[in-house]
């Protein structure tokens, strides 16, 4: 797998959410994903970058175009050293709801991209890695 | 979408085109102004056009479904339209159901689903 570009922003205030959602939408157009692909990945950012502003910031966001075999992807990737997710398996479940989310964000974002890792320490912070492809129903070919 | 959305009236329903991108302070401000605009035109329908979003989000869409059932508790009926086949399907495969509000495929249908002749 190669990096192709490689963009970091980070994520303190409420309008680096937007510019994550931006760049991310502004890459998978460039790099001919789909509308589909498009509206997943750039929806996936916002919901993780959004989670990170709300519960661990300041954080970042790493964006970057990859390579595989002539696919085209965009790995993007949320680093917080916020308070660490103590129950994973019941966000991955999307068992948490606020008033700014459904409960959504981290579980909706898994559902929404092809690969998907999260990496959580208490007190220490969160890492999520995530990798879509440009093509929609890529998962399964 | 800069804070303030135009709403636009057409008989008795409220009609508003939500464009670009709707940010999380705009999507707030505007469900409080589209609240006032019924109160103050007593409108029986609210046509919320989202044709101009190239994403919906989850605190988005959130702020869709709410503004609808506060709506509707005021006494008018929100239809949803416009919905882009990409924003659908980022939505359910997100796993969220837009319920508490009706949908229509566009401006027309979304008039005619408020219509009291409705058959």
């Amino acid at each position: 797998m190669r990096t192709v570009s490689h963009e970091e922003l980070e994520i303190a205030c409420e309008d680096d959410v937007v510019r994550v959602r931006r760049a991310v939408r502004k890459l998978a157009e460039e790099r001919g994903f789909d509308p589909f692909a498009t509206a997943a990945i750039t929806t996936a950012a916002s919901e993780l970058a959004r989670n990170v502003f709300l519960y661990a910031k300041p954080g970042r966001a790493v964006i970057e175009q990859i390579d595989k075999a002539g696919r085209v992807g965009i790995r993007l990737e949320l680093h917080d050293r916020g308070p660490g997710i103590a129950d994973v398996d019941r966000v991955l479940s999307g068992g948490y709801s606020s008033r700014r989310s459904l409960g959504l964000g981290i579980s909706g974002s898994r559902r929404l991209v092809d690969e998907f890792e999260i990496e959580t320490a208490l007190g220490k912070g969160t890492v999520i890695r995530t990798i879509k492809w440009a093509r929609f129903s890529s998962r399964n070919g | 979408v800069t804070g303030r959305v135009p709403v636009l009236r057409l008989g008795s329903n409220l009609l508003v085109a939500l464009q670009g991108e709707l940010e999380d302070a705009v999507a707030e401000a505007m469900q409080q102004d589209l609240l006032a605009a019924i109160e103050r035109s007593g409108a029986r329908g609210l046509i919320l056009d989202i044709s101009g979003l190239a994403v919906v989000d989850s605190y988005v869409a959130r702020v869709l479904v709410d503004t609808g059932r506060m709506a509707r508790l005021m006494g008018a009926t929100t239809v949803l339209v416009g919905m882009r086949p990409e924003v659908a399907a980022t939505l359910v495969q997100m796993g969220f159901a837009m319920d508490g509000v009706e949908t229509a495929l566009d401006v027309e249908q979304g008039l005619a689903a408020l219509s009291p002749h409705r058959s």
